[in-house]
């Protein structure tokens, strides 16, 4: 059991470095900080961009594999270089990383856990007014991509503070800046800054979910042992509850993995949109400032995620369904 | 008497009319179901639009208005005009087009790739499994929005056909893991037993036994790819890493319209509409389509 | 080791008559509603009945008569769309039209139900214990978790887990499909209910296991008293225990009657078609069987008149006009729907009377001695071991199944081999070792002469021309994506055939298997699955194989299209001079078929030999037992027989007992002393021949013995 664990944790780290390494040598050879530079006024001389990029480990001039060879010697100590402006990535990523998994967990856990009632209500009551409404309702987000979705709900913010006459929903940022209002203040600020990208991320995930769960559980609720639960006494509902919905969860519990990296796609979205100053915001920004170094980072950090949610939605597998547990 | 056991009532008996064959009572099943007509004919109706659309205005694409930037719909500008004096009506077909057919070509594309990768695997198992099951994680890691934002902007020069390459190269991998679990138990069916016992070469078993066998999940997996192609297209356009200048797709003019959505709604309202709708028809297609062609989800019914 | 004489059911037949009914069904219709414009299904009318406390009720029918939808009904069970009307009343309270609130009170309480299917009748998350404790706790609230688990423990055991207290806490996954009907069973009669209804319990399971199960569900019945309605296929399940029997045809009861009297006195052709066409394990000759034509009416479009006439050899145009009614025919409530009963009562015609009789020849090689004609396969000590791996997401390799280890037997030309055993047994893998043609793990296969693993590439090809298999599901072994013309012209393409006669060839073909060539241009899912199972053989008979090997060929199909399809297997033998390996579980269709005999235990053969001896006098304890637990279509021959009945399951094929593999389940083994039982503790036992015709058993202390 404990060998088998640490060799699907070793496949998992060889799957992040070699994604890692992917990413760097491809945005070390597609990318061209230099360009960042020329159109400085006044424009510095070549032999200053190049002392500077060499000092950053950025210089185009220096062979790809000798690039590679610096970095990949300081991302082993854990040290992920210098930004293109000569600031520590992991100093900006520890503050970066926190937003963007404030953001995901909450985003994840409301989207699945509404998206997991609705489906299994829906399935229940199938080709029922609830259960139209619900697969209208996913169908359409379903079909809004990740950007339009948060560009609306900014519009509806608007109209909806217009109509108010007060902020009632905040779209930008992560806070309100140098604002004095105490420890309550300022949480209840922060909500209220969490609330629109929190929505507008669940959203996705609560369309996926129920309909990935109201399949699920059509497949159960004919099943043999529904039909004994019954046949022991239950109700429909209480054999539905305890028996249908329980097993049905399961393979909801897999596809969470495959939904994950969408859900990443999704917050560099959502923060781009609502000025996040997250993980997937940076990724966008430092392929605009030719970053190498913070896009290998941030890359890193997406490889990370994605095994993380693997490997958590394994264990959840083995937690939920007896029949995969190792006795 | 024993040979002509159970031709007799056949013959004379209950169905001497022919049994209509799979395709046909799907095709009947699917026409019956309302979102699949729907979903069908939204398509066609956008499709028939994005064509004819322009050369009913008067308008040419990429032709500008200097008498009229930023206008609300008026009988001259059927949907408006944007900020350098475009004909919004006119660059929403042209950008519907595209969008259309970035959707299929990436679905017929990846699906194919899908299909190919994962029958191999699954029917071969073993080192053959291994790399190519390797290969599909590794491009599940990384994340694709970046290569895609760092690779596009290198081979634009291109033309948008190797954006369609490379919106395909990211789209497979589910849909070949998918294809991988089914082949491994396809392949156990007898039928492709007897295929194997009767000396077919496994090359040939795989396109006439399994991949045949798999074209309901495949064509399903297809229409969802439409859409997942439009999506991304229109993200990676948001963020100026998809279709160029001249061309314009439906995500590029959402793009551009967004931050214009408030002030001057039709510059935003149309294009995402368009999106959301076409996007909508080709899910409630797929959605219709799996249900025609899963039996199981017939019995449930 | 138990051995128990099958009395019926109730002990005294006098007492299952007094009292009042317990369960009444009168005049029950049911009909699920079309899809869109197609007519609607009309599963069941007009069934009724009644059983009393005690009283064992069997009802039979092939699939599609509407069976089992009439016990879903009577349950509650039925899906919301059927229209269900008629009387259904338990101790005289009208049940139908009861809600989902008022009848979960019934269920499982005073009416319990055992399905089919266990493997996939329990919730796969709960403990078996925790799932029992809810079956009690449903309906007696206020007992305690305690109490209840005490009750799910006891119940346990007296449906005869072993160690009931520790594997109440196992999960369903880990019992065998044996076990797990056992605490079905637990289930159905933890409340002590007044009625159990039993559809198909046993026909998922193999023969040793129905016998225990037929067991446990006698020893529930008297436990509780209950009255059981027997649901099944099996003719000979319900001759040795039901009192009265309901045979159904399209959704009504056809004949009803005490048991002896259908059996022996019936007066419905469905019903005497239904025994002429079972193969039967108690009758020597090698006579054809009598196969009922056609298939069963669809039930969303009957023909008026009789449902059986289009089938029915000695109908005439007044059966096609009206429907016949269920009526007397004899004494003790005998009743029968055929307007011709009377006139079979008269003139005292039983089923040779009234189906014609198939004939065909014997084979040509039969004539010339064994020993003088060709070996087609010869298997010596085949060895088939795979890992066994445990655990979906934390995969791993936790030991060796011994699939296969050390089968030897040989096939001559024109000689139809049967393998027989339970599942698990290793009879499939054996199959498919010969079939892949790759070096064995350990042994030899030769095939016409040629060595598995030694041909080269186009020897290879060769072979797999002389060697053709059907397979047994009739669903599954058809590419329903491909024409009828071409799945069975796929073998001739690969081998080159030339494309101008192929049409010829492949209505010659469906011509042979008695299907009709216009129907070239179908797909296979437009067949029944007897016509399948048609197409299946002529595809293998296409270029002209020696050899052919049928894994379970016809145990997917009802009895009445099963007797069709071994009609058309033997002829086709004696016609073509064709060689058969043929696997199966059903002993009574091995008997019918085959020449020679291999009884296959854990991965080795125990006995083979010639059809007549291992039949009617074998040495092997497991041949014994295996011979003795398969119930005979004979109510007064079945009451008769004393059942060997085994203890527990197979054990694991990857973890082999020491010694004799059936000695822990062997009854001999049992009644031997501490010196005797050595050498079955230590010493596998080889095949070793009897002395007579070929005859050989892996036995230490083999010893003949008449069974059936």
């Amino acid at each position: 059991m404990w060998l088998f664990l640490v060799r699907r944790l070793v496949n998992y780290l060889v799957l992040i470095v070699v994604a890692t390494t992917c990413a760097y040598l491809l945005a070390a050879s597609a990318l061209s900080p230099r360009v960042n530079y020329e159109n400085q006024s006044p424009r510095p001389s070549e032999e200053a961009v190049d002392a500077r990029l060499d000092e950053l480990n950025l210089n185009d001039k220096t062979p790809l594999a000798e690039r590679w060879v610096v970095w990949a010697g300081d991302v082993v100590t854990g040290d992920f270089g210098k930004t293109v402006t000569g600031g520590s990535v992991n100093e900006e990523m520890e503050i970066r990383i926190l937003v963007s998994l404030r953001l995901i967990i909450a985003g994840t856990v409301l989207g699945a856990t509404a998206g997991v009632g609705v489906g299994a209500y829906a399935a229940v009551k199938q080709y029922g007014v609830f259960d139209q409404l619900s697969t209208g309702a996913a169908f359409t987000v379903l079909a809004v991509p990740a950007v339009v979705v948060a560009i609306s709900l900014q519009v509806l913010a608007i109209w909806l503070n217009g109509v108010a006459g007060e902020t009632l929903l905040v779209f930008n940022g992560e806070a309100t800046p140098s604002l004095d209002a105490g420890f309550f203040g300022t949480l209840w600020d922060r909500a209220k800054h969490m609330f629109l990208p929190t929505v507008a991320l669940a959203l996705g995930q609560f369309a996926v979910f129920s309909r990935y769960q109201r399949n699920m559980m059509l497949d159960v609720l004919g099943s043999d042992f529904v039909r004994t639960a019954r046949a022991k006494g239950l109700t429909r509902r209480a054999a539905l509850l305890k028996h249908a919905l329980r097993t049905a969860l399961i393979p909801t519990v897999t596809y969470f993995t495959f939904t994950f990296g969408v859900m990443m796609a999704g917050t560099t979205f959502t923060e781009k949109v609502y000025n996040w100053k997250g993980m997937g915001s940076w990724l966008i920004d430092s392929i605009a400032t030719n970053d190498v170094h913070a896009v290998a980072a941030v890359s890193c950090f997406m490889a990370v995620c994605v095994m993380a949610a693997a490997f958590l939605s394994d264990l959840l597998y083995a937690w939920l369904d007896p029949r995969v547990r190792v006795g | 008497m024993s040979l002509s056991a159970e031709l007799a009532p056949d013959a004379e008996g209950e169905a001497p009319a022919r049994t209509p064959g799979r395709w046909s009572s799907v095709l009947r099943q699917m026409l019956q179901t309302r979102r699949v007509v729907f979903g069908v004919a939204t398509i066609v109706l956008m499709v028939v639009m994005a064509w004819v659309g322009p050369l009913l205005s008067p308008w040419d694409f990429g032709e500008r208005d200097y008498a009229a930037f930023l206008q609300p719909p008026s009988p001259d500008h059927w949907w408006g005009t944007d900020s350098t004096g475009r004909d919004v009506f006119v660059s929403t077909m042209v950008g519907l087009q595209k969008s259309v057919i970035i959707g299929l070509l990436v679905a017929v594309l990846s699906t194919a790739v899908a299909a190919v990768v994962g029958a191999f695997a699954g029917y071969f198992l073993g080192v053959t499994d291994r790399v190519l099951m390797w290969i599909t994680d590794l491009l599940l890691v990384l994340p694709s929005f970046l290569i895609l934002a760092i690779l596009y902007p290198v081979l634009r020069d291109q033309g948008w056909l190797v954006f369609v390459g490379l919106l395909a190269a990211f789209l497979w991998m589910v849909t070949a893991k998918m294809v991988r679990g089914m082949t491994i138990s396809l392949k156990e069916r007898e039928y492709v037993l007897a295929a194997r016992y009767m000396g077919v070469p496994a090359w040939k078993i795989i396109f006439r036994h399994i991949i045949p066998n798999m074209s309901s999940l495949l064509i399903v997996d297809a229409t969802i790819n439409v859409s997942s192609a439009i999506i991304v297209e229109t993200s990676l356009s948001y963020f100026g890493f998809g279709v160029q200048p001249p061309d314009v797709s439906l995500g590029s003019l959402i793009s551009d319209g967004a931050s214009q959505a408030v002030t001057h709604p039709w510059t935003f309202v149309f294009s995402t509409g368009l999106l959301v709708l076409l996007v909508l028809a080709v899910n409630l297609i797929g959605d219709g389509l799996r249900d025609a062609l899963d039996p199981q989800s017939k019995r449930r019914a | 080791m138990t051995e128990t004489i099958t009395a019926n059911g109730t002990g005294d037949p006098g007492s299952a008559e007094t009292g009042a009914p317990v369960l009444e069904i009168e005049d029950l219709h049911v009909t699920f509603p079309g899809r869109g414009r197609e007519p609607d299904v009309r599963a069941v009318r007009g069934v009724g009945y009644s059983v009393r406390r005690g009283e064992i009720l069997g009802i039979v029918g092939e699939s599609g008569s509407g069976k089992s939808v009439s016990s879903m009904a009577a349950m509650g069970l039925l899906p919301d769309n059927a229209r269900v009307t008629g009387s259904i009343r338990l101790h005289g309270e009208e049940l139908l039209g009861l809600d989902d609130k008022a009848m979960s009170t019934k269920r499982g309480d005073r009416i319990a139900m055992v399905f089919q299917d266990p493997l996939s009748g329990l919730t796969p998350v709960y403990t078996v214990g925790d799932q029992i404790i809810e079956a009690v706790r449903v309906h007696n609230p206020k007992m305690s978790k305690e109490r209840a688990a005490e009750r799910a423990v006891e119940l346990l055991g007296i449906v005869g887990i072993p160690n009931p207290a520790q594997r109440a806490k196992a999960f369903p996954h880990e019992f065998s499909g044996g076990m797990r009907q056992r605490v079905m069973i637990a289930i159905a009669i933890a409340n002590d209910p007044d009625v159990i209804i039993c559809d198909e319990p046993t026909t998922a399971l193999d023969v040793t296991i129905q016998a225990q199960i037929l067991e446990v569900l006698k020893a529930a019945q008297r436990e509780t008293g209950a009255a059981i309605v027997m649901i099944t296929h099996d003719l000979g399940v319900v001759a040795g225990l039901v009192d009265r029997m309901l045979v159904m045809y399209a959704g009504r009861p056809v004949e009803v009657g005490a048991v002896d009297d259908v059996y022996y006195r019936t007066r419905m052709p469905y019903t005497m078609g239904l025994l002429g066409s079972v193969p039967r394990l108690d009758t020597e000759e090698h006579a054809p069987l009598v196969p009922i034509e056609g298939n069963p009416p669809s039930l969303s479009s009957l023909p008026p008149g009789c449902p059986f006439a289009p089938r029915c050899p000695i109908a005439t145009d007044e059966c096609r006009a009206e429907e016949p009614e269920l009526l007397e025919v004899g004494g003790d409530g005998h009743t029968a729907a055929c307007i011709r009963a009377p006139e079979i009562e008269r003139e005292g015609w039983t089923a040779a009377d009234v189906y014609p009789v198939p004939e065909f020849g014997e084979a040509s090689a039969s004539r010339t001695r064994r020993a003088d004609r060709e070996t087609v396969l010869q298997v010596d000590g085949l060895v088939k071991h795979h890992p066994l791996m445990k655990g979906a997401v934390f995969k791993r390799r936790v030991g060796t199944v011994y699939a296969v280890d050390g089968v030897s037997f040989d096939i001559a030309e024109g000689e139809t081999l049967g393998l027989v055993g339970e599942s698990g047994c290793g009879k499939s893998s054996t199959l498919m070792e010969i079939l892949s043609l790759e070096r064995p793990q350990g042994g030899t296969v030769d095939l016409l002469g040629r060595r598995s693993g030694t041909m080269g590439a186009r020897e290879r090809f060769a072979v797999r021309r002389d060697v053709q298999v059907v397979f047994q599901d009739p669903m599954s072994s058809l590419d329903p994506r491909m024409l009828v013309f071409d799945i069975v012209a796929e073998p001739l393409l690969t081998h080159g055939y030339s494309k101008d006669r192929l049409r010829a060839r492949v209505n010659e073909l469906l011509d042979l298997v008695g299907l009709d060539p216009a129907h070239a241009g179908r797909y296979p899912q437009e067949f029944s699955g007897g016509q399948r199972q048609r197409i299946g053989i002529a595809r293998a008979l296409a270029l002209e194989p020696r050899l052919l090997v049928l894994d379970e060929p016809v145990s997917a199909l009802d009895v009445s299209i099963q007797a069709g399809v071994i009609n058309l297997l033997e002829e086709l033998k004696v016609r073509l001079g064709l060689s058969y390996l043929f696997v199966a579980h059903d002993l009574s269709v091995v008997r019918h078929i085959a020449d020679r005999v291999a009884v296959m235990y854990l991965g080795r053969i125990v006995e083979i030999g010639e059809v007549g001896r291992i039949f009617g006098d074998p040495a092997h304890p497991y041949t014994q037992a295996l011979l003795s637990a398969i119930p005979v279509p004979d109510p007064e021959k079945e009451r008769a027989r004393s059942h060997i009945v085994l203890e527990g399951d197979l054990p694991s094929p990857a973890d082999p007992p020491s010694g004799c593999r059936f000695r822990p389940r062997c009854p001999k083994f049992a009644g031997l002393s501490e010196a005797e039982r050595v050498p079955c503790l230590e010493v596998s036992p080889d095949l070793e021949s009897t002395g007579e015709d070929d005859h050989a058993a892996a036995c230490h202390y083999a010893q003949g013995r008449a069974v059936v």
